[in-house]
């Protein structure tokens, strides 16, 4: 074997290489492993590929060469384990050009756009590098997606919750998760004990999802409510998530407004409370100044037309009348406890 | 020297190589710029992969390279003429990101999305469900649901059209902070999607500034005769982290300082704040800004016994007028 470039003979900078003695036998393993058809043994890979020649002993191959077959898994290479005939005793190794290689791919120049503003969508350094590497081996491959397409749109997931990189690392590994968690911002933390699902973002705002193994149930907690550090549990590929879950149906369940349960009239002062307006249904009397609003939350309505004061004015039904009422009271009657030091 | 790791660097190697390929002649600066990292890193890659090649490591089997000038140009591939598929996490985070794009109103045309998305799945992939095929996905443990109430599709379309073709626009738009329906001529700049809502950053000709224009807000859109110009000294807001970002009123507008009971604790998520001390009893003492007193009031008169305006003592007065107006207006004043 001569491998006069690696033996130092030549430089292209006269610079001298970093070191790069793994990376080097990992190209050369994949050259020589997807430009065979014939499973290459280990013994083989010893005596050909440029690199394995410096394992001193035997032991120190076979280590060698698991850690480098891991790596390319982990990388996703597809490495297949076979043996060439039936009289063969050892497994041998190549990798399928047709596993290996994307897959060829066409984008019209308006898919081609989405592609790179979905790339630009993640504002966390690991989503983030994923989408970026995903462009460029798409650019690799000739589709030619500019990165810097429709540059007068900026979309943006944010992901700068603390907690996000750990819960997302263990959700990956199926890994379960201790935590601090507020139920609610005014709440004492709590530890809870989880086997993650997955993150969703929605309406905004990260979630977890997954079973809490001290309710033994399924819940959702805010990701910005968690407090310090999150700690995994347990072994990886513990947790397995159940068929058929939908992750943002379970958040929007969690999260997200009921299903209205009944419909509330309103007066409108005309030419006010445009906001109200706009979320309600003419009235079907005919009345002008009367909206219907669909009730899902009593509270959140009653703040919301509460806030209005005498421009809305809520005609039924009567637990709502109330409820408004009630709130405006507590305004009218508010204790002063103004003072100079608030300012 | 960086000490980069061989995860990191393995896969940038496999894919360099089909890259520069497909660019004969790329500036090496050029090269460094789409993998983001140094010259001296791309000029250590290239010394790499030069050292490279098939078994035999004769003078035919060597990944060969040629330069000129600052220019790298691929001679031999040595087999790696395809990147390598992409990865789990790589597929899904495009096909996560593509999903998010497709449910968020207005930012870009939801079919084409949505024929992206399939391609990107069937590359991918290597059997029916692609994401689940890769070894270790993301797929199903990131997602993304805008849970937005859907605008006005026709408008949406239609301001989405003009940003891409720099058109003024006519807006009908309601502004949540007046609580009003308004009509403005505007030069749009910009689409911007955060936090699940897309906002349309323009010059107001009638304000004569930049403002945001929340797209589910906009009842009405009508595209001018007339090219978008926003006066060159017109300034495009930093990207904010988040929406709260984005509504914060100005330095210098007043300040309002309030008791918020448990209850009304949200508020302090949902407002950008000036400060905020949690007390023992649950409740919080917190300062914000506010552009517009109605707007104010309003957001007191709502929260009702779960807040107390410490201060100033004006809004204390409106907020209590209002109410005994609202309660005459309910016959039980």
């Amino acid at each position: 074997m001569s491998n006069t470039r690696s033996s130092g003979a030549r430089t292209l900078w006269g610079v001298p290489a970093a070191p790069t003695a793994r990376a080097e036998r990992l190209v050369n393993l994949v050259l020589a492993l997807l430009s065979t058809r014939q499973f290459l043994t280990a013994e083989r890979i010893r005596t050909t590929v440029a690199g394995y020649e410096e394992a001193a002993t035997d032991d120190a191959f076979y280590r060698m060469l698991e850690r480098d077959k891991a790596e390319l898994r982990e990388l996703g290479v597809p490495l297949e384990t076979g043996k060439q005939s039936i009289f063969d005793t050892v497994d041998g190794y190549r990798i399928a050009r047709g596993d290996y290689e994307l897959a060829p791919i066409d984008l019209a120049p308006d898919e081609a756009t989405a592609v790179a503003l979905a790339a630009r969508l993640w504002d966390s350094p690991q989503l983030a590098g994923a989408a970026r590497t995903a462009v460029t081996k798409l650019r690799a491959a000739g589709v030619e997606v500019d990165p810097t397409a429709a540059s007068e749109v900026q979309p943006r997931v944010r992901t700068t919750e603390p907690a996000f990189a750990p819960l997302l690392a263990a959700a990956r590994a199926g890994r379960a998760v201790r935590f601090a968690h507020r139920g609610h911002p005014a709440a004492p933390a709590r530890e809870r004990t989880v086997e993650p699902w997955g993150v969703v973002s929605y309406r905004g705002r990260w979630y977890l999802v997954g079973h809490d193994r001290d309710r033994d149930d399924v819940r959702c907690f805010r990701i910005s409510r968690i407090e310090g550090e999150v700690a995994t549990v347990g072994p990886r590929g513990a947790v397995t998530r159940p068929d058929g879950v939908d992750l943002v149906d379970l958040v929007a369940r969690s999260a997200g407004p009921p299903p209205p349960s009944g419909t509330a009239r309103v007066r409108l002062v005309p030419g006010r409370a445009a906001g109200l307006r706009r979320a309600g249904r003419p009235d079907p009397q005919g009345d002008p100044d009367v909206v219907e609003l669909d009730l899902a939350r009593l509270e959140s309505l009653a703040r919301w037309i509460a806030g209005h004061g005498p421009d809305a004015v809520v005609l039924e039904p009567p637990e709502l009348r109330d409820a408004v009422i009630a709130a405006l009271r507590a305004s009218a009657d508010a204790p002063a406890t103004l003072s100079e030091a608030h300012r | 020297m960086s000490a980069e790791g061989v995860a990191e660097r393995l896969p940038r190697l496999l894919t360099l190589v089909p890259w520069l390929l497909a660019r004969p002649g790329v500036p090496v600066a050029e090269a460094a710029a789409e993998f983001g990292i140094s010259e001296s890193q791309l000029r250590r890659d290239l010394e790499l992969l030069w050292m490279c090649g098939l078994p035999g490591y004769g003078p035919g089997d060597l990944v060969d390279l040629s330069f000129e000038g600052d220019t790298v140009t691929v001679v031999y591939d040595a087999g790696l003429s395809r990147p390598l598929r992409l990865s789990g996490p790589e597929a899904a985070t495009l096909a996560v990101a593509l999903r998010a794009l497709a449910d968020a109103p207005g930012v870009v045309d939801t079919d084409a999305v949505q024929r992206a998305l399939a391609k990107i799945e069937q590359a991918s992939g290597r059997t029916d469900d692609p994401l689940s095929a890769c070894s270790d996905g993301l797929s199903g443990t990131v997602a993304v649901g805008m849970g937005r109430t859907p605008g006005n599709a026709r408008a949406e379309a239609t301001v989405r059209d003009a940003v891409a073709r720099h058109r003024a626009l006519r807006l009908t738009y309601y502004s949540a902070s007046r609580d009003a329906v308004g009509r403005r001529d505007v030069d749009p700049m910009r689409l911007m999607m955060v936090d699940g809502s897309t906002y349309l950053e323009a010059w107001c000709r009638r304000a004569e500034g930049v403002r945001m224009f929340r797209l589910d807000r906009v009842d009405d859109a009508e595209t001018l005769d007339e090219p978008a110009r926003p006066p060159a000294d017109a300034e495009l807001r930093e990207v904010p982290a988040d929406a709260t970002g984005l509504l914060a009123p100005d330095e210098g507008r007043p300040l309002a300082a309030l008791r918020l009971a448990p209850e009304a604790r949200w508020v302090a998520e949902y407002y950008p704040m000036e400060d905020v001390v949690a007390d023992d009893d649950g409740s919080a003492r917190v300062r914000m800004r506010y552009d517009d007193r109605a707007w104010m009031v309003r957001l007191l008169l709502g929260l009702g016994d779960t807040v107390e305006v410490l201060w100033p003592p004006e809004l204390a007065a409106d907020r209590a007028a209002r109410a005994r107006e609202a309660l005459a207006a309910y016959g039980v004043g």
